[in-house]
């Protein structure tokens, strides 16, 4: 195993690059993901907080209190 | 073409590939660290640093490869006004950037032991670091405006100026004297690498593409999710 790791005595240059490439491709998809998450949230709130047409489903009550409405943010 | 371009119809083609695009990368990549890192031989020149070119051949593959579609997109953007094309653009760059920035890296942590050096200015050394500040210019380009439709005419003209590159990286090894070695996997007349060595190399670019649809298809969904919420805020803000 040992033997594995010290890769014939390059480990120095084999092991940061598997790693770099893991970190900026793990990086991404996380960042990503969070972004898509924020973006997905944000809508629910302002759909619920039209409540004149298009309400899609009623179950997006909660998310009214946690965002601002739309109104107060394009004010600004 | 037009049929993709409602992105309803583009959030449900993308929820259908979306699972599978994602369980072939975690396979693909699981598969090919395993024949990267156990399954195949060290290079009887090389050593055990032949095992960076299982990420840096694969990472410029990808770096070439995503600018392409990105130009592609840019044209059907700026001549047929395609929706999803600009969107398509937008989120794929921030990853094309990210496999650039892999390759660069690798290649250094290759050249180091190999050619004793971390860095040349040489053609094919120079003409990757340009495509990668063309990812990066195109990124702060596209955010630069005000109006978003400004910004994205602007980065898609950068992409189809920027495609001058792509020919002189490929072919640069062939131009000028260069300390990288020419191609040696898609050339004329089959590749000269041992199946020992490509089966990995393959095994690793499938998984990068792989990785690269779920990216940019999940980036989309962000994109489109993120286009509602500024026309709601704009209708908001009339009524």
């Amino acid at each position: 195993m040992a033997e594995f790791f010290a890769m014939g005595g390059y480990a120095a240059y084999v092991w940061p690059a598997y790693g770099l490439a893991a970190l900026v491709m793990v990086g991404l998809l996380v960042a990503t993901l969070k972004g898509l998450r924020g973006a997905e949230t944000t809508l629910k709130a302002l759909e619920g907080s039209r409540p004149a047409r298009r309400r899609p489903r009623p179950k997006d009550s909660k998310g009214q209190a946690a965002a601002p409405s739309a109104a107060e943010v394009s004010e600004g | 073409m037009h049929r993709f371009a409602n992105p309803a119809r583009f959030q449900r083609l993308s929820a259908a590939i979306l699972p599978w695009s994602a369980g072939a990368t975690v396979i693909l990549l699981i598969v090919g660290l395993y024949v990267s890192l156990f399954g195949s031989p060290p290079d009887y020149q090389q050593g055990d640093t032949v095992r960076i070119m299982y990420i840096h051949v694969p990472a410029a593959w990808m770096s070439l490869f995503v600018y392409v579609n990105m130009a592609i997109a840019a044209a059907c953007g700026l001549v047929w006004k395609h929706p999803l094309a600009d969107l398509f653009a937008k989120a794929a760059a921030p990853v094309g950037a990210g496999f650039t920035l892999i390759c660069l890296v690798t290649g250094s942590l290759w050249g180091a032991p190999m050619w004793g050096t971390w860095w040349v200015w040489d053609a094919r050394l120079t003409s990757v670091l340009i495509l990668f500040f063309l990812y990066l210019g195109y990124m702060a380009l596209v955010n630069a405006f005000d109006d978003p439709q400004r910004g994205m005419r602007a980065g898609n003209v950068l992409l189809l100026v920027g495609v001058v590159n792509v020919p002189i990286i490929k072919f640069s090894v062939e131009w000028w004297n260069t300390l990288h070695q020419p191609a040696s996997v898609i050339r004329m007349g089959g590749p000269t690498i041992d199946p020992t060595m490509l089966v990995p190399l393959a095994v690793m670019a499938l998984g990068f593409t792989t990785y690269f649809i779920t990216v940019v298809l999940l980036r989309l969904r962000a994109e489109i999710v993120q286009r509602k919420i500024q026309t709601l805020r704009l209708t908001e803000a009339q009524g």
